[in-house]
């Protein structure tokens, strides 16, 4: 159709074998070897299943992907989302030739480089000058192209004073940086860029999204970028895809994308918390259920910060409670047991009337103000003050919950991650 | 709609069998050179020798086997001076099972970085036959102080057929290349051929003249030993330089055919074995 068309899939699938490579499988060889003399299909591949790492496999042989088909127009940014094991990696792979697909095609317009790691192939031994030559090599460059870019690779990793040192004496680091630079100044026609950039310390993750951002700015470079973090795929990528147990479920807008991934995760995110035995309390009111839900009140465990969300939290009583006393809290605990926002009923002035046995509170939050992480919340219900008599039931660690980083400050960049609060405020400079 | 033409790239599960880019080959160049720059380099960083070692081992090697083949065994050497026999079979040899061995290693040692990164994956041996052609040359020269030394005292009268030395150059390394190109794409998946190499290489050196003159094998075993095409590279070698040996046109021709099927054969798995092997190895 148009002439635009940077890489166009056809029909990929790839197959996996599962469990040992090895044991038994000249015979296997062997057995397709005779399937194809007499022209029969290969008599392993009808029996694939879908990749689904959660169910026991009936068969010796998965389908990491199967019948994927999209096209990527040039200059796009394309995003590629999934859970673990979706078969994310495996496309990246196919399409930067690390591997050949089972069935289907890929094409192609332009060189194409990934950088699924940074830092291949360097030596020890060999000093910067010569590792930056080496690997810009291995990444594609010719030695003129290298050279033309040399100086900048060099300010880029900031390591003018080491560029004869063998980078065995770098620390991890700077190696990393290195790595790095050579690959930011790769100039190929389609770029694929792994989650793996995310790793390093802050300036680096600045310097490594600032770079895509640029990249992707140009309007000239294919990217495809495959990221957890739905943060940067909103802000970087103006399209999406989804992948699904190998299979391509959604394919549209980022932000459409970003939300199909979150609505549709099948785990369990509503939390039964009836058997829990772990709890404090009298047990006249008992947390029976938690459960989180999304804008489009769906039940989710990703939220994105910034977008509002409510919890349902279900209880069963037997009444027996003075109610205009009746305490509810709700507190959230980061990884490192750091208490970091709390909710309670005493100090918010709220107070409750006509108690049934069954029921639920609701917490809402207009806009969820904390950074990308994962938390914790603590559910508290008391009659008349905290103290240990007036327990009704106290339940830690009853439901854990993931935040993306999101657009909170909706400036259209995504804060950074780390458990710490995101109050709303402004900052302006005043001359005196 | 773009006609298949259109694209740079095409990427289908199966290949043709001899489809291999050269023209991509050509445009890595680069990174051969670069792969080379970094084996010689690399090899003897922190050593207080240095690249001496690369006489060390021929020279070392040598008066073992003067002290063992020669004075011990007393195998003879058609009187050509041992010294001068042994190292020259020792450098030969040496080229060849650098070029087998390394290029058989090509998949299993560079799983890493095969991994990660795609670039035409026939770079890496080519990149290990150039290297070692490089260490050949500087033994060479060892050998030539070696050769000078007996020529003036007339204990050898080389013959024209030097000229044929980059022939036989060639013939040892296509033919280590190709060797190794059917062993590394096997052991991605059947893992037993790497025992077999450890010892192979070992046994062949015994099957082949290096350290006798195949004039000292009876003859109802000569046919026998005439099947091994390394056989007329060596004899060739000794009669060019060293004016003793079997030097037979034909069996030159044979090593070169063997050698060029080897090498057809040898492209033809790898290029198979390069697209998938990442899934087995």
């Amino acid at each position: 159709m148009s002439n635009n068309t940077a890489i166009k899939i056809e029909n990929l699938s790839k197959m996996y074998r599962l469990g040992q490579i090895g044991t038994g499988s000249l015979g296997q060889d062997l057995n397709r070897f005779y399937a194809k003399l007499r022209g029969k299909e290969d008599p392993y591949s009808i029996i694939g299943q879908t990749n689904d790492r959660t169910s026991e496999a009936e068969s010796d042989f998965v389908w990491a992907l199967k019948g994927i088909n999209f096209e990527v127009k040039q200059g796009e940014v394309l995003g590629v989302i999934g859970k673990n094991g979706a078969g994310k990696s495996t496309l990246l792979k196919l399409i930067s030739q690390i591997t050949a697909p089972t069935t289907g095609a890929i094409k192609a317009k332009g060189r194409i480089a990934s950088l699924l790691e940074v830092g291949t192939g360097m030596h020890p031994e060999m000093t910067a000058r010569e590792n930056i030559f080496l690997n810009g090599a291995i990444l594609g460059m010719t030695k003129k192209e290298i050279k033309a870019k040399f100086d900048e690779i060099i300010d880029f990793a900031g390591c003018q004073m080491y560029i004869e040192t063998p980078i065995k004496r770098f620390s991890s680091g700077m190696r990393v940086r290195l790595g790095f630079a050579v690959a930011a100044f790769l100039e190929p026609e389609i770029l694929i860029v792994d989650e793996v950039l995310a790793v390093g310390d802050a300036e680096f993750q600045k310097k490594a999204i600032g770079k895509m951002k640029e990249v992707s700015n140009g309007g000239e470079r294919t990217v495809l970028f495959v990221s957890h973090n739905m943060g940067s795929i909103k802000t970087l990528c103006n399209r999406a895809i989804v992948l699904e147990h190998g299979k391509l479920v959604y394919d549209g807008t980022a932000e459409d994308g970003v939300s199909y991934y979150l609505n549709n995760q099948n785990n369990a995110s509503e939390k039964n918390l009836l058997q829990r035995t772990d709890r404090i309390g009298n047990g006249k009111l008992k947390f029976t259920g938690i459960k989180m839900l999304n804008k489009k009140n769906k039940s989710v465990n990703e939220i994105i910060a910034g977008d509002p969300v409510k919890f349902n939290i279900d209880y069963k009583t037997n009444c027996d409670i003075d109610v205009n006393k009746l305490l509810f809290g709700i507190t959230f605990w980061d990884q490192h047991e750091n208490k970091i926002l709390g909710y309670s009923t005493d100090e918010m002035g709220i107070t409750f009337s006509n108690l049934k046995n069954e029921g639920y509170f609701t917490l809402n939050i207009p806009c969820f103000g904390l950074r990308g992480g994962t938390y914790n919340i603590k559910l508290i219900a008391t009659v008349g003050g905290t103290k240990m008599e007036n327990m009704l039931d106290n339940i830690e660690n009853a439901y854990s919950m993931t935040v993306l980083p999101g657009d909170f400050w909706q400036t259209g960049k995504a804060n950074r991650s780390g458990n710490m609060a995101l109050l709303k405020g402004s900052i302006s400079q005043h001359n005196e | 709609m773009n006609k298949d033409e259109d694209w740079d790239i095409i990427l289908k599960p199966k290949r043709n069998l001899l489809d291999i880019n050269l023209k991509q080959i050509y445009q890595y160049r680069d990174l051969l050179f670069l792969f080379v720059k970094r084996d010689i380099i690399t090899t003897y960083k922190q050593t207080i020798l240095g690249p001496i070692w690369f006489f060390v081992q021929p020279i070392l090697t040598m008066v073992i086997y003067v002290f063992i083949f020669g004075k011990v065994a007393k195998i003879s050497t058609d009187d050509i001076p041992q010294p001068l026999f042994y190292i020259s079979g020792i450098i030969m040899w040496n080229y060849f099972s650098s070029c087998f061995s390394l290029t058989a290693n090509t998949f299993t040692g560079n799983a890493g970085i095969f991994g990660k990164v795609f670039f035409p994956r026939l770079i890496v041996p080519l990149s290990q036959i150039t290297s070692n052609l490089i260490k050949f040359c500087i033994q060479f020269i060892l050998f030539l102080i070696v050769f000078f030394y007996y020529l003036n005292s007339n204990a050898i009268t080389p013959s024209y057929l030097i000229v044929l030395l980059p022939v036989l150059i060639l013939i040892i390394a296509v033919l280590g290349l190709g060797l190794g190109l059917i062993f590394s794409s096997l052991t991605t998946k059947y893992k037993d051929l790497k025992f077999l190499m450890q010892f192979g290489i070992q046994l062949l050196m015994y099957a082949t003249p290096v350290i006798y003159p195949l004039s000292t094998i009876p003859a109802q075993y000569q046919f026998w030993f005439k099947l091994n095409p390394l056989t007329h590279v060596i004899e060739t070698f000794k009669t060019a330089f060293l004016g003793s040996g079997q030097f037979s046109l034909t069996g030159l021709l044979y090593s070169c055919i063997f050698t060029t099927f080897t090498l057809i054969i040898g492209v033809i798995i790898f290029n198979k074995t390069e697209q998938n092997f990442m899934d087995t190895v």
